[in-house]
């Protein structure tokens, strides 16, 4: 897409500079007079929105480290100094711990676009894969900014996870300990989450400056999935066009934002993580934050063995199979057309995907044994030593009828009542929306670029917007791609 | 390509069904209420009165304070801006009359300059509030084994807050025939917990709430107020919960108004981006 340049340093300062290192020129032909699609919609303003969270996470975050202390005895109540004593740093805290949520809304919205329009299919591969590597070191980096103010559910939500990778063979046990910096969770894992808290951040914005890169050589992809054919028709410059739709974007997800920070500041955390770090005192429910419920839940979906493979770490290989997943996602979907908008069954099966992540989400934030709705009224479940020294239950609907078998039994066979209630389990929920998840990459996708019908395109961006007639699928592989089509890539349509 | 539809439709309603029904293993407890007025300090222009904060610090002084520590919070805390003792007159809180006064009634130890030998101060503004117990195993030692938690951000750190407080402080009732309270022991229908191994009768019927180790604490006219406020047990517990809900986070009044303005100030921006917005775009068809 990047043709030639059109930046002309005017002054004598910008012309000497441009000689030397055309700094000036990279923005200009990146953000000024970059070709964009006439087309996009509101769902492609996040990929600004993001680059605003992650600088309001950068500068809020370094504010808070100025103050933040990392030690398993001062942590918390420093975090409470931040919000008490320090000029603004409610205000600062509440920003970075309600931007790490509006990140997270974010990006899962900018992925959901990736995946609705085929963005991610050829020759946009790399820059998918770039968007999945900073994906997974968000999670990583709040993951462990959520350790940080030493709460209840920092503590044991990071003992969780540390001990999942302890269940991995071989080497599962080492890594354990290095994460901990130790044999259990302390001081030592305090201050290194600190410090890589502090590190990946900075990691993350030199991936967004290859994804960015990466987007500058392919160029923007657009609702119709059809290339770029000619730049004059199909596009408008970067500037002023997508800035001010992009600002105006921005400002809309600000107000969000800041609802949630002046007058919602909690109600994404947990309660728990105001009472302090207690290791000997495991909250009844722990949960991480919202944005990794779903992995969570199918990591708890997994209660079967295979062969000689554990449940648990089939669950560990399961959570993070659902995370890999998307990074072969490119190779997984077989369709040559990318917008899945001429997709119609393809569109079905998406809308299935979404509302799977969101079940797999509530899954994720119940306990899997807990009922969703139960079937019938509960019975009462009377446990006790039979005859022959054996455990034996018996189940009952009246109580009087409960107390008078009790009655026959003798006092060593030590007769429990129990509720009994049978229904439906978040268990199965989980596993159901879980394998749906699965089954939508591995069999889905690959199934339905071959067996599916698309619905006729528009030969080019300029007329879908003039609302012209649509070719068929033949018409269109039948024209060669114009000259404006990139190098020597074939791109699926 | 049924079957593709069939999927997505039970997937759907699932989906459904998890969002209409959450269910929860643990025993029931009665969902926490405010006083029939609610409270002041809720709501987008939320503000807390001052005569009621004044009022729940007594009764956390004279009451909560013997049992419960709140060590985030320190004697200049109390003359802040918003804060129960907050004085026009003083806006430096170190200056404060009254809160000198309050700190000046607590004795910390120090030791002396010369000799070195251990002594005891009057407290100064910038002490903390000091601790009822020495030590966790005193506190677990004076309570029958159990913990009384420290109180400074209790409210967020408990689901429903303030009402949570004041529905504990004022829920406590006698125990239902069939249930067996042990020593040491208390019943309330909003403490979170499990009667049902208490419970003599039908399990299925078992009493909502737990089992808590802290005696209600409040009697009819137990503090009396300056400002002539009749002490029944629902005021006190209503205004011990506001100082709390104040306590847990000061400057929650400045955050629900700065909010005001900073929203007002993104409205606007928005709509003059939106006017450019159609402004620039007026001649392309997109
Ligand atoms: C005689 C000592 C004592 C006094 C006085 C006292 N408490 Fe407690 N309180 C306790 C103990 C002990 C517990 C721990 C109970 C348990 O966990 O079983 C407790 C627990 C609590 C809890 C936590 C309940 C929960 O959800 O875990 C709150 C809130 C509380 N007290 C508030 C107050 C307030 C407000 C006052 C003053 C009106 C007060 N307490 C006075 C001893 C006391
Ligand atoms: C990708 C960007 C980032 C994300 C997603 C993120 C996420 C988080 C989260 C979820 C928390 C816990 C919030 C809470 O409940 O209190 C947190 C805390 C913290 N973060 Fe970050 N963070 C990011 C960047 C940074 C950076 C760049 C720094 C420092 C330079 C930083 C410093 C801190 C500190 C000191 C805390 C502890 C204080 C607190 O808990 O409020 N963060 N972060």
């Amino acid at each position: 897409m990047s043709g030639q340049s059109t930046y002309e340093p005017k002054t004598g300062f910008t012309k000497w500079l441009d000689a030397r290192m055309p700094i000036v020129r990279l923005a200009h032909d990146s953000f000024v007079d970059f070709p964009t699609p006439k087309n996009l919609n509101y769902w492609y303003t996040f990929g600004g929105i993001l680059a605003v969270c992650l600088v309001i996470q950068i500068v809020t975050g370094v504010v808070l480290a100025m103050h933040y202390v990392a030690s398993t005895d001062a942590a918390f109540a420093s975090v409470e100094r931040i919000m008490r004593d320090v000029e603004y740093g409610w205000l600062i805290r509440y920003i970075h711990s309600n931007g790490a949520s509006m990140f997270f809304l974010a990006v899962y919205l900018h992925m959901f676009r990736g995946l609705y329009y085929g963005s991610y299919k050829e020759p946009r591969e790399l820059l998918w894969i770039l968007g999945m590597v900073i994906y997974f070191l968000m999670m990583a980096t709040a993951f462990m900014g959520y350790v940080l103010p030493w709460g209840q559910m920092s503590y044991h939500g990071a003992s969780v996870i540390t001990n999942l990778l302890g269940a991995i063979p071989l080497v599962g046990e080492g890594i354990k300990t290095y994460l901990q910096g130790g044999p259990a969770i302390g001081d030592a894992t305090l201050n290194r989450f600190f410090s890589l808290h502090y590190l990946l951040p900075f990691v993350i914005a030199g991936v967004v400056i290859l994804h960015i890169w990466a987007l500058h050589v392919t160029g923007n992809n657009n609702p119709t999935g059809v290339s770029v054919k000619n730049v004059k028709a199909d596009t408008v410059p970067f500037t002023p066009y997508y800035t001010v739709k992009d600002g105006f974007a921005i400002i809309l997800f600000l107000i969000m934002f800041a609802v949630f920070v002046f007058y919602f500041p909690n109600v994404l955390g947990h309660a728990d993580n105001y009472i302090e770090a207690n290791p000997l005192q495991t909250p009844t429910h722990i949960v991480p934050e919202w944005y990794l419920l779903p992995f969570y839940a199918i990591l708890r979906a997994v209660t079967f063995d295979i062969g000689p493979i554990e449940a648990k770490l089939l669950g560990v290989i399961a959570m993070f199979g659902s995370i890999l997943v998307l990074f072969a996602l490119p190779w997984l979907d077989t369709s040559k057309v990318r917008s899945m908008r001429y997709r119609p069954l393809a569109q079905q099966c998406f809308l299935g995907f979404v509302i799977a992540c969101v079940v797999l989400g509530f899954a994720g934030a119940n306990n899997p044994d807990d009922l969703v709705f139960k079937f019938g009224a509960d019975k009462l479940a009377m446990s006790y030593t039979d005859a022959n020294g054996g455990a034996a239950v018996r189940t009952f609907t009246e109580f009087a009828e409960a107390n008078s078998f009790l009655a026959t039994l003798p006092s060593s066979a030590a007769g429990a009542l129990e509720v009994s209630a049978s229904g439906f389990k978040w268990l199965w929920v989980a596993q159901i929306a879980g394998a749906y998840y699965f089954a939508f990459f591995f069999i889905l996708l690959p199934l339905l670029g071959v067996i599916e019908k698309p619905k006729a395109r528009p030969a080019s961006i300029a007329d879908s917007v003039h609302g012209k007639k649509k070719t068929t699928a033949a018409a269109v592989a039948a024209t060669s791609p114009g000259p404006q089509t990139t190098g020597s890539l074939k791109p699926a349509e | 390509m049924r079957l593709v539809s069939a999927l997505t439709a039970c997937v759907a309603a699932a989906s459904f069904i998890a969002i209409a029904q959450p269910a929860s293993a643990e025993g029931k407890v009665l969902h926490p209420h405010g006083p029939h007025e609610g409270w002041e300090f809720e709501g987008p222009f939320g503000t807390f009165d001052q005569n009621a904060l004044q009022r729940g610090y007594k009764v956390y002084r004279e009451v909560c304070a013997s049992c419960h520590g709140m060590k985030l919070l320190s004697f200049r805390n109390l003359g802040q801006k918003g804060a129960p003792f907050f004085d026009e007159a003083y806006p430096d809180e170190n200056s404060n009359p009254k809160v000198k006064q309050i700190a000046s009634e607590y004795m910390v130890a120090a030791f002396d300059e010369e000799t070195g030998d251990p002594i005891q101060v009057a407290a100064t503004t910038v002490t903390a509030f000091p601790s009822p117990y020495a030590n966790e195993a005193a506190a677990r030692g004076s309570n029958g084994g159990a913990l009384p938690p420290d109180l400074s951000v209790i409210t967020k750190a408990r689901h429903g807050g303030a009402s949570y407080i004041y529905s504990l402080l004022t829920g406590y009732v006698s125990p239902p025939a069939g249930l067996t309270v042990s020593p040491g022991l208390y019943y309330n229908p909003f403490f979170p917990g499990d009667t049902k191994p208490q419970w003599a009768g039908d399990p299925r019927e078992a009493p909502a709430g737990g089992f808590l180790a802290m005696a209600p604490p409040l009697r009819e006219g137990l503090v009396v107020f300056d400002d002539g406020t009749a002490s029944t047990v629902e005021q006190m517990s209503a205004d011990v919960a506001t100082f709390l809900a104040w306590a847990g986070e000061p400057k929650a009044e400045t955050r629900r108004m700065m909010g005001f303005s900073v929203i007002g100030y993104l409205l606007i921006m928005a709509g003059l981006t939106y006017a450019s917005y159609r402004r620039i775009w007026r001649n392309i068809q997109h």
